[in-house]
């Protein structure tokens, strides 16, 4: 196996939470603080670690059972995404379907972690959680089946439905003239991203109002390593998913592995700044408006999809 | 081997009979039915399994008095996967029936059930292994009517009368439609008189291969439960016991699939329409099944609306396949039936250990009704365990089986968008977003269900005292369970078997298969690796909690719910709150009505809500349609005036039209 294969994985599980981190300090640049320092969720993943832990007495086993498949699956799902002109360790033929269900299945044990609670509060979340998240998973998925079309040409006798695949003929190629498509889907992926990690327009991640939350919520009686374990697995997802925007939209390969890492590591926080930046700016929208967008971002794969079809003309010979 | 399967038959319906003559002694009546369903059961196993493994097909025939008919059965691939399922779920279920009816054995007579069981046991079985129309209509008749009275065991309640006419009228629709396949099919079988299969299978002229199609659709749809033939799935089932249902989504509705594909081996081209066809029923069937089904709170409607979704995405499977097969690209074919027919293989599983399960609930909380249930994990823990896996399997999620029959039709849907021309990836940009929004919903759908009925507090004084549920009905749920897993881990040997069925469908030589098997098992291969993997760092990190807090304090207090100190389990969600931002979002095609009784003033009194979601093919397809041909007929009422002598007069009347339409049909001279 090619020793290239573990930058990817080892970068999403030690960098991850400073994602967050740069995202907390733009947000407090925005609005005239100093803010925490960037290494914030270190100490605090030290510290919750570092705990015992309450449970409640209606919970069962599925609500310990929560952070712990979550945690699981991002980790598994930090192992199928390309980084930086390396490939993943776990690549095959079809994992970005594996990729989109180890989310579904971090999200299903989440929710179920907090019906188990039987309050009002942890109930609401979820139910709104799986609405958006059934909304945003066709955006997802419709989009990556675009960049999958583009990266290859129609009749490629190698089908490569692999994100490591797709990565590496993207970097392979330039964008050319189907610019167009990566940009619709560069925008679905983002908007799913924004859905996915629970951050403005979609979920406020600073509310304290638990009738506004969805993700929070969803957390609230989880305390202690739990409570450490889910802060990291949404740092590992924050990560993860901004990997595959940054795949999608940065096919820079110069050639020398070091420079490539550094350049998609630096696009990643990038990433992390404007997702602060949305943040300062921008309120949530109205919890009627959500599904709206999500809607909106599928509308914008399936127009990218169809322009792949339609649009053969534009495609540089080069691909 | 195929005396095997006759004498496993030979039990079953001898051991009905049985236990429908020990009327009196219902206990007795009971163990009868149900030893000889399991009994015969295995025996029948046996064959089904050597052959799907790798046997050669065997087959028998005798001569039968009925004109153009032959007992003539065989047992190939195609035959035996559905002969297993038969057999495999009428054992597990029989078990539970045991357990089940044993509480009526006061009341009722326990020898009519059984009757009725292993008699829709031995027809589902004739039905997978006849090779000749009078056979198989006949089967199909004793099966659906064997069923009926199954599903009004419960006669004596409100409703379940009319929901079991709306079965028989359905059902019978449906083998109209099948009838007439059937006569057109040996119309031109020339001098062999007869319906075997194959005689026929060489002698359909192409031009009527549509229309025997569309009739194989409508007649076998209506068993199977696509949209819009499949308004009685959700009313039988429901009325239905719980053990019954589970027998009939597990296998009867398999069996609509089974004679759809065997009409296909039989038809003489493959039109691509036909697979648009296909897939168009499997997505409006798969979106809108789980959509209806997510709105309902009772839990059996539910699970209903859940097989139609899941119909929807074999029909999806299949349909790539087909379209595969049409436009001549290997890849699509094998990875389309693979994903269809595995996820066959898997439904029957998941669905009838749901279905299982929800006989246990009604059984030990006494309703259906998921807003009053709850907490039911901490009262049945080792069930509610099973019934996770189940919820877990049937929304498609790794490590599971319901996700690597997905994961093969999604494979099949992107390997179509790449190879096919502009028309018709766009079709498989349909196909994709069906499949991920039928996921997403039913993820709704079953966390509602497992985590309204399961967690939480109880709503309900029954449910937070659940009566206790005898072994006999929870060991074949904990079996289908096991199976679930073991169908996940061990899909590559499962894969190997179906290839031979593949091959049967898509007239496509086994040789042919095997070179392009790679682009299915290397995926899978991968994807019970992954499983495997998700499984072991789950455990690892539950190893690593629990070395973290050994040695500190873990203690327990009430739900802290942001600091709310009195939470009540009325405060919980219930399973219509739960789906409200989904229902809300798509009202404009779902038919919720709600009643509303708001309260009003300073001081609230009186206040109600009630909202229920009614099936949209009913209300609006068929209710109008049947209203319609009742005016008609309520026109012709003046032909029934009851004077004898007068009806004499119409029999003459007709006798007259008949000779001389007869005599003119007569060459002259």
């Amino acid at each position: 196996m090619d020793l290239a294969t573990i930058v990817p994985p080892l970068l999403a599980l030690v960098l991850s939470p400073l994602l967050v981190g740069i995202i907390f300090r733009t947000k407090a640049i925005f609005a005239g603080r100093n803010g925490p320092p960037l290494a914030q969720i270190y100490y605090d993943l030290r510290k919750l670690m570092a705990k015992g832990a309450v449970y409640s007495d209606v919970t069962t086993w599925i609500f310990r059972a929560g952070p712990i498949v979550s945690l699981a699956s991002l980790i598994l799902a930090a192992f199928v995404v390309p980084f930086a002109t390396c490939a993943a360790p776990f690549h095959f033929q079809g994992d970005l379907v594996w990729f989109a269900y180890l989310l579904a299945v971090s999200r299903f044990i989440s929710v179920l972690a907090a019906l188990d609670t039987g309050s009002a509060f942890e109930g609401m979340g979820a139910s709104r959680d799986v609405l958006f998240s059934a909304l945003s998973e066709p955006a997802m998925l419709l989009g990556l089946a675009a960049v999958a079309r583009q990266a290859n040409g129609a009749t490629e006798a190698e089908l490569n439905l692999s994100l490591t695949g797709i990565h590496q003929a993207i970097a392979a190629a330039e964008w050319g003239g189907s610019w167009l498509v990566f940009v619709l889907v560069a925008v679905a992926l983002f908007v799913v991203f924004l859905a996915e990690n629970a951050r403005i327009p979609i979920d406020d991640p600073d509310t304290h109002l638990e009738l506004t939350m969805i993700h929070e919520v969803m957390s609230l009686d989880h305390g202690g390593p739990d409570l450490g374990l889910i802060v990291y697995a949404s740092a590992l997802r924050l990560w993860v998913f901004g990997a595959v925007i940054v795949d999608v939209v940065l096919p820079i390969s110069t050639g020398y592995v070091l420079l490539d890492v550094l350049w998609s590591v630096a696009a990643l926080f990038l990433l992390a700044v404007i997702v602060g930046v949305i943040e300062s700016v921008m309120a949530r929208l109205r919890m009627l408006r959500v599904p709206q967008l999500l809607v909106g971002a599928t509308t914008l794969s399936g127009v990218a999809l169809v322009l792949e079809y339609g649009g053969r003309l534009w495609i540089s010979p080069s691909n | 081997m195929i005396e095997l399967l006759l004498t496993g038959l030979g039990i079953l319906a001898a051991s009905g009979v049985l236990a429908l003559l020990l009327g009196r002694w219902s206990r007795l009546a009971n163990v009868v039915g149900a030893t000889g369903a399991v009994a015969g059961s295995l025996l029948g196993f046996l064959p089904a399994w050597l052959t799907l493994i790798g046997g050669r097909p065997e087959s028998a025939s005798w001569p039968w008095d009925v004109p153009y008919g032959s007992f003539s059965i065989e047992l190939d691939p195609l035959s035996s996967l559905f002969v297993l399922i038969v057999f495999g779920l009428t054992g597990l279920v029989a078990i539970h029936a045991a357990g089940y009816l044993d509480l009526y054995h006061k009341e009722r007579s326990l020898g009519v059930p059984w009757f009725f069981f292993n008699l829709m046991a031995c027809g589902m079985t004739l039905v997978a292994v006849a090779r000749n129309g009078v056979l198989f209509l006949v089967a199909w008749e004793v099966m659906s009517v064997a069923s009926y009275f199954l599903v009004t065991f419960y006669d004596e309640r409100p409703g379940v009368l009319e929901a079991g006419r709306t079965y028989l009228i359905a059902t019978h629709l449906g083998t109209a439609f099948l009838f007439v396949m059937f006569i057109l099919m040996g119309r031109h079988a020339g001098s062999a008189a007869s319906l075997d299969f194959a005689a026929i299978a060489g002698t359909i002229p192409e031009s009527s291969a549509n229309l025997l199609f569309v009739l194989a659709v409508v007649g076998f749809g209506t068993k199977a439960g696509f949209m819009p033939f499949h308004v009685w799935l959700p009313e039988a089932y429901p009325a239905a016991p719980s053990f019954v249902a589970a027998i009939m989504s597990g296998a009867m509705s398999k069996l609509g699939i089974y004679g759809l594909l065997r009409v296909l081996t039989l038809l003489p081209v493959l039109h691509e329409w036909w697979a648009w066809l296909l897939i168009a029923m499997g997505v409006v069937s798969g979106v809108y099944g789980i959509l209806t089904g997510l709105a309902q709170s009772d839990l059996k409607r539910l699970l209903a609306y859940s097989s139609v979704e899941n119909l929807g995405l074999i029909s999806m499977g299949l349909g790539l396949g087909l379209l595969g097969v049409s436009t001549g690209t290997p890849g699509l074919t094998l990875l389309g039936f693979l994903g269809g027919l595995l996820h066959l293989v898997n439904h029957a599983l998941f669905k009838s250990l749901l279905f299982l399960g929800s006989g246990v609930i009604v059984r030990a909380t006494g309703t259906r009704d998921l807003n009053q249930l709850g907490g039911l994990a901490r009262r049945m823990p080792r069930f509610a365990i099973a019934m996770l896996i189940g919820c877990i399997a049937i929304t498609g999620l790794p490590p599971l089986n319901g996700f690597v029959s997905e994961f093969l039709i999604y494979l099949a849907a992107f390997t179509g968008q790449m190879r096919l021309g502009t028309g018709a990836s766009a079709g498989m940009l349909l196909v994709i977003g069906a499949v991920t929004i039928s996921g997403g919903l039913g993820a709704v759908a079953f966390t509602s269900l497992f985590g309204i009925a399961f967690l939480g507090q109880p709503r309900n004084e029954r449910a937070a005292n659940p009566a206790p549920v005898g072994w006999l009905l929870i060991a074949p749920i904990t079996i289908l369970a096991g199976a679930c897993v073991a169908v996940a881990l061990f899909v590559l040997p499962l894969v190997w078997m179906l290839l031979p069925i593949v091959s049967e469908v898509a007239h496509w030589e086994l040789g042919g298969i095997l070179q392009v098997s790679g682009q299915a098992t290397q995926p899978l291969s991968a994807v019970t690796l992954g499983s495997i993997a998700l499984i072991v760092v789950s455990l690892g990190l539950a190893l690593l909690r629990l070395a973290l807090l050994a040695g500190r304090r873990v203690t327990q207090a009430g739900t802290w719910g942001c600091g709310y100190l009195g939470p009540t389990s009325r405060m919980q969600y219930t399973a219509s709150s739960y789906v409200q931002p989904a229902v809300d979002f798509f009202a404009p095609v779902l038919l919720t009505r709600t009643r509303l009784d708001a309260p009003l003033g300073l001081f609230p009194r009186r206040a109600m809500m009630v909202s229920h979601t009614d099936d949209f093919a009913k209300e609006a397809i068929y209710r109008p349609l049947f209203v319609s041909v009742e005016w008609v007929f309520v026109r012709l009422r003046w032909l029934q005036h009851g004077r004898v002598h007068i009806y004499i007069l119409y029999l003459g009347v007709t006798i007259i039209a008949l000779l001389t339409w007869y005599l003119s049909t007569l060459p002259p001279g």
